[in-house]
């Protein structure tokens, strides 16, 4: 039996301003009939490169430089236009990440879902409604037919990723490529839409490639799995076998580096360290008592919630989207007034001062915060050196010449190379501005450092380190944190204890281990059931525990 | 500013997309006629019958909140104009009653004027004015300034009206084309008539013009005004000469009346060009370059359907905002195209009457141009708001 | 600022690096900085350079074609149009750079105010924008020079106003899409006041789209000026410049006398050109994010 999809020898070029740039080369792969291949990388791996140029919709300026892709058959890179027309869509689906911005904004859905099906005679003008619909109710849409009259951004964000399903799978294609279909949805969505991709596929008996950074959700839902490293297929294997015995060293540190059951922070990194000591927890440093916001639309956007950091402890703060956590976070950080509700840190009342206020109170220093997208946080225009100065020359007294040992010294202090202090944000990599955001953070030696989903925009290796580097910056100062983040198990790694948020109020607080283990709040164990998690490593607990992630 | 993404003038203010055809059907063609035919509907299409009553409805409500937020445009605009009038340099009772007048037929004449009430007064006195349609005298010929505007009003349109399809009919599918075929001779073309267009002085184009194809050529009647001497003017009915020789069958007259209106409206048209085909080259590659446009070449839409059906239904909405500016730019360059070409519109009329220091009649016209682009803009965003399914969504 | 002085030599080298880069990479932004430099050139030694008195007229030479005594031929008094269009250039400069210099700054001001603060800051002034926007802006312009007077400076002032609304929009939108970015929360994290994050903060990094809009807005101003005066308003003649020598010549155009106008408008046409090719000239030199 041959091959659905057979690639050998891929590499695609983008023609750019410095010249011709391989962003893919040498990739082979195979694709069975009926099997789901997960292609798995980091950012700039060239996986979506890949499926685009299987597609051959490679954005201006991209061409297949050599190889073949052939499709049941059918040279896809010999295929002129129109051939290649009749086969996206009919032959092949594809859905994308960010569905919202996936869909025509003003085109109803039922009506791109029908412009599909005429376009692949698969409907006429006069049934194409009344099979979109049922394209709709396929992918499981709860009153498809008021549904097919709404807009795109009349829908959530799951919705409409259901929507760019339907419009996929409308013309029953025999392979469906996803591009990072969950990236950016809830966890609880997530493995909605996930679960309804591989309940579709298994059922019409199709092929499927799943494009993903997360290696859990490939190992979900995947037999094989191709994992990608600058351009390179570094290795394919199955699934299990995958975890089980890692045969290239990159996908033995990308395994590594994964959150998962069972491991502990160390774990993740490629070289083990002793585990960085955890400090006891001393007298309470932030008391929060009944503390609500409700914005100006009457969105009540967190319903009064209490809660207590002690001196060297760190609290997780875990929900999805919209839960308010961030708005929780925001006013302990004295950037969003309170409606109503105390924040006390050491025993004074620091809600009483404005937002606006507060950048001069004295106790502004003794609360930092680590923002979640480095990039985002650090002005373009100021060099790292500025950027870790800045808060030095408006908070401390501290003259020129200290200032700037002391730059030097927080640099060193988080790992940052001292000749990097000189480069703007955009000359820095992920990794490195992340350690200039924390070395600003740390520079006015705070009591609590609220941390907002620090890692959330970092690849995984780099998310490895620079949790270790929190943990151990935490164990050396003695610092609180407030871990604010969506993921339970990176929350873990780095608390002590846990609090759950959902609709502006907390359903559940505990010892991290135990809710973790023993989850008391139905939510929390639905959240914790949608979390796809990878195989624990071999090394770390039997083989057979593997199981459970095979589909 | 704060009503900048709703009120049309914003120019490139808002990406936001739309399209014309699809957007005002209300509810489902298909739920609708099996409705209309009696058959019982299912729940569904019950619902999608109640959503479509739902969206005709808001979109009622959201043109009302148009034609309502127009009108602190419209107060502003009259503010601003009585401002303008008391504003006159040295004592304006002192000016009309000219250079012989003494004290007391001064004071007479401010007591005439209304000049000695106070400015909330005066305003009051302004306003009623306004409503009862009197713009004031013009004192070099005496007549009253609304007449004379209303009279002259429709050369000028006539004159605006052909240089903006001239101008769109060329500019929209330039754009497009460049946009769709980025780094080619048509993007290269594109640029080139963009940065030239904004570059240019009309009134510097129009003489130029004038020079080559009156002058040198010869192809050119005289830029003397709407209709050479030759021809009688057609039966007024719209005022539009073009129209009027139509409607009157005189074809020769319709001849005459578009060599005149050549020339000027070229000039015109060559000025607003730029911002248009600008506008749609940067809309249309945002388009090509979104997120839908992939999808849909993704699900195998044909190469022509995902260029006109998708990207440029969605690149047209920036483009319809752009109109706003390009109409605020257009009449100011009307005043400047009707003196090269002596063309007896309002802007010649005001040109006039600033050479005289004849203020009431210019400062009816600055006022009758606002109201007029008030109510453009109101058009705009009206048309706005029905292609664009998103504006309605706060309704 | 004195943790950024090791940097800034470094710095300093790597923005004329840069700007070489932006040079090199663009002939046509190196076209254009050429012809800036020409026209400030033209504005600052131009009187010193003509070849005639521009305000001397000489029947016995009037409407002569250009030859070589005078390069772009005499007008009907016999006057050089040559030297008439050199010296022109200062004033043509002058208005609309003051023009422009004012709005830039009372509009980036206001307009950077309202993004930032919103609420009734924004409410006001954008009440204010819109009711200049609700006119025409060029007829707006003449209704402001005809009611304060006809004189140079109200041309300025009536250009400024027209021209404020865009600078106050485009500083509005750029500070309110920057007022909650992160970098913007961490400087208040790091003790800066509300006026310092939006003055050190927001509004340099605001900027680079508010210069692309200046170079624009210059030629605009150019143009608006230059219409005014075309139409009878400002200068006066004999005072050469741009608009009034087009208007002037006009009156020949249609007997053949063709050098009047079309040299002066040439000259107007080329400034305009300039300022709208180093609206992309600059908006590549002044983001940091493409320097690489």
């Amino acid at each position: 039996m041959t091959a659905l999809l057979d690639v050998s020898d891929l590499r695609v070029e983008f023609a750019t301003r410095h010249g011709v740039v391989s962003a893919v080369q040498d990739v082979s792969f195979t694709l069975e009939k009926g099997e789901t291949l997960g292609v798995v990388g980091e950012s700039g791996s060239g996986k979506s490169v890949t499926s685009y140029a299987v597609m051959r919709i490679l954005d201006r300026g991209g061409r297949i430089a050599e190889g073949r892709v052939s499709y049941a058959g059918v040279d896809l890179r010999a295929a002129s236009e129109r051939e290649m027309g009749a086969i996206r869509g009919r032959e092949i689906g594809m859905i994308f990440q960010n569905p919202r911005a996936a869909l025509n904004p003003i085109r109803k859905v039922g009506r791109q879902i029908g412009d599909v099906l005429i376009r692949h005679a698969r409907a006429t003008r006069q049934t194409a409604h009344d099979r979109a619909v049922e394209a709709l109710r396929a992918v499981e849409i709860r009153n498809p037919e008021a549904r097919a009259h709404a807009y795109p951004f009349e829908l959530s964000g799951g919705m409409c990723q259901r929507v760019v399903i339907a419009l996929a799978l409308a013309c029953d294609p025999r392979l469906l490529i996803a591009d990072e279909p969950t990236t950016g949805l809830d966890v609880t969505t997530q493995k909605a839409v996930m679960d309804l991709i591989a309940g579709l596929t298994r059922a019409r008996g199709m092929s499927a490639i799943l494009i993903t950074h997360d290696l859990g959700l490939a190992a979900a839902y995947c037999d094989r799995i191709a994992v990608m490293k600058d351009g390179q297929v570094v290795e394919t294997a199955p699934s299990a076998q995958v975890f089980a015995r890692p045969a290239h060293a990159y996908t033995a540190k990308l395994m590594r580096a994964t959150a998962r059951p069972g491991a502990r922070l160390r774990d993740l990194l490629e070289t083990p360290k002793p585990e960085a000591p955890r400090p006891a927890p001393g007298a309470a440093l932030l008391v929060v008592e009944s503390l609500a916001k409700t914005f100006a639309d009457g969105v009540r956007a967190v319903k009064g919630v209490s809660f207590t950091i002690r001196e060297g402890e760190s609290l997780g703060l875990v929900g999805e989207s919209g839960c308010g956590k961030s708005t929780t976070s925001s006013m302990v950080m004295r950037l969003l007034d309170p409606s109503s509700g105390r924040i006390l840190l050491g025993g004074e009342d620091i809600g009483t001062v404005p937002a606006a206020h507060f950048p001069r109170d004295r106790r502004r220093g003794a609360i930092q915060m680590v923002f979640q997208d480095a990039t985002d946080s650090l002005n373009p225009r100021f060099t790292a050196r500025r950027a870790i100065a800045d808060p030095l020359m408006r908070l401390t007294a501290l003259g020129g010449r200290e200032r700037a040992a002391k730059v030097e010294a927080l640099a060193e202090q988080v790992g940052l190379p001292l000749h990097l202090l000189d480069r703007f944000p955009h000359q820095l990599s992920g990794g490195q501005k992340a350690r200039v955001g924390i070395a600003r953070a740390l520079a006015t030696s705070p009591k609590l450092l609220i941390l907002d989903e620090p890692t959330a925009a970092l690849d995984v290796s780099i998310q490895a380190v620079v949790l270790n580097l929190l943990a151990d910056l935490r164990a050396e100062l003695g610092m609180s944190y407030l871990f604010v983040s969506h993921d339970l198990h990176v929350v873990r790694l780095l608390c002590d204890r846990v609090m759950v948020m959902r609709g502006g109020e907390i359903v559940e607080e505990g010892d991290a281990e135990t809710v973790m283990e023993r989850p008391a709040h139905p939510y929390t164990r639905s959240l914790l059931d949608a979390a796809p998690v990878p195989p624990a490593l071999a090394a770390e607990t039997p083989l057979m525990e593997t199981a459970r992630c095979a589909p | 500013m704060a009503e900048s993404g709703g009120h049309g003038v914003g120019g490139a203010a808002g990406v936001m997309g739309g399209s014309a055809p699809y957007a005002r059907r209300g509810p489902s063609p298909t739920a609708l006629g099996r409705w209309l035919k009696g058959e019982r509907l299912g729940e569904d299409a019950a619902i999608a019958l109640a959503a479509g009553r739902a969206a005709a409805r808001a979109r009622a409500r959201m043109i009302g909140r148009r034609v309502l937020l127009s009108l602190p445009a419209l107060v502003g605009v009259v503010i601003v104009s009585f401002v303008l009038t008391r504003a006159l340099p040295g004592d304006p009772a002192a000016y009309f009653a000219g250079p012989a007048a003494d004290a007391q037929s001064i004071a007479e004449i401010r007591a005439q004027l209304g000049l000695d009430r106070s400015l909330p007064e005066q305003f009051l006195v302004y306003v009623g004015d306004l409503l009862g349609g009197d713009l004031g005298q013009s004192i070099s010929t005496g007549q009253p300034v609304l007449e004379e505007l209303a009279r002259r009003l429709p050369a000028s349109l006539e004159l605006t009206l052909s240089a903006l399809i001239l101008s769109t009919l060329v500019a929209v599918p330039l754009g497009v084309a460049a946009a769709a075929r980025q780094g080619t001779w048509v993007d290269h073309a594109c640029r080139a008539v963009v940065t030239a267009g904004v570059s240019l002085p009309t009134f510097f184009t129009g003489i130029a013009l004038v020079y080559v194809f009156y002058y040198v050529l010869g192809w050119a009647p005289a830029p003397l005004g709407r209709l050479d001497l030759l021809y009688f003017p057609p039966e007024p009915v719209t005022g539009f000469y073009t129209v009027d020789a139509v409607l009157a069958g005189e074809l020769e007259t319709l001849r005459g009346a578009l060599a005149q209106l050549a020339l000027p409206a070229v000039t015109l048209a060559l000025f607003t060009m730029a911002p248009l085909a600008r506008m749609a080259r940067a809309a249309m590659l945002e388009a090509l370059g979104s997120d839908y446009v992939r999808t849909a070449r993704a699900a195998g839409l044909s190469p022509t359907r995902v260029l006109y059906g998708v990207a440029f239904s969605n690149a047209m909405l920036p483009v319809v905002t752009t109109l706003g500016m390009v109409f605020s730019f257009t009449l100011g360059a009307n005043v400047l195209v009707e003196k090269v070409f002596a063309w007896p519109g309002v802007g010649s009329y005001a040109v006039e009457a600033l050479v005289v220091s004849d203020y009431a009649a210019v400062q009816g016209f600055v006022l009758a141009m606002a109201v007029l682009f008030v109510a453009l803009n109101l058009l705009i965003d009206v048309i706005y708001t029905l292609i664009d399914p998103r504006t309605r969504q706060g309704a | 600022m004195t943790a950024a002085t090791p940097a800034r030599p470094t710095g300093l080298r790597a923005f004329l690096a840069h700007g070489a880069y932006v040079l090199r990479d663009n002939p046509v932004t190196l076209i254009a900085f050429a012809l800036f430099l020409f026209i400030v050139f033209c504005a600052v030694f131009g009187p010193l350079l003509a070849p005639y008195d521009p305000l001397e007229s000489n029947a016995a030479r009037a409407l002569q074609p250009p030859s070589a005594d005078h390069w772009f031929g005499t007008d009907s008094l016999g006057r050089d149009v040559f030297s008439r269009v050199l010296v022109a250039t200062r004033l043509d400069l002058a208005i609309s750079v003051a023009a422009v210099a004012l709005s830039f700054c009372a509009g980036s001001a206001i307009g950077a105010a309202a993004g930032y603060w919103g609420g009734w800051v924004d409410a006001v002034t954008g009440r204010v924008v819109d009711t200049i926007m609700a006119f025409p802006l060029f007829v707006l312009a003449m209704g402001i020079v005809a009611a304060l007077g006809n004189t140079v400076e109200n041309i300025v002032y009536a250009t400024a106003i027209i021209n404020l609304p865009f600078y106050a929009r485009v500083a509005r939108a750029e500070v309110a899409i920057r007022r909650e970015a992160g970098f913007a929360q961490a400087a208040r994290l790091a003790g800066n006041s509300d006026l310092r994050v939006l003055a050190l903060h927001i509004f340099p990094n605001a900027l680079p789209p508010m210069m692309v809009q200046l170079s624009l807005n210059m030629g605009w101003a150019i143009l608006n000026a230059a219409g005014l005066s075309f139409i009878g308003l400002g200068v006066r003649p004999p005072t050469p410049e741009w608009g009034i020598m087009v208007a002037e010549g006009a009156n020949f155009i249609v007997s053949g006398e063709w050098w009047l106008a079309i040299f002066p408008g040439l000259a107007l046409m080329l400034a305009v050109f300039t300022f709208n090719l180093l609206g992309d000239g600059l908006r590549d030199l002044v983001d940091p994010r493409r320097r690489t």
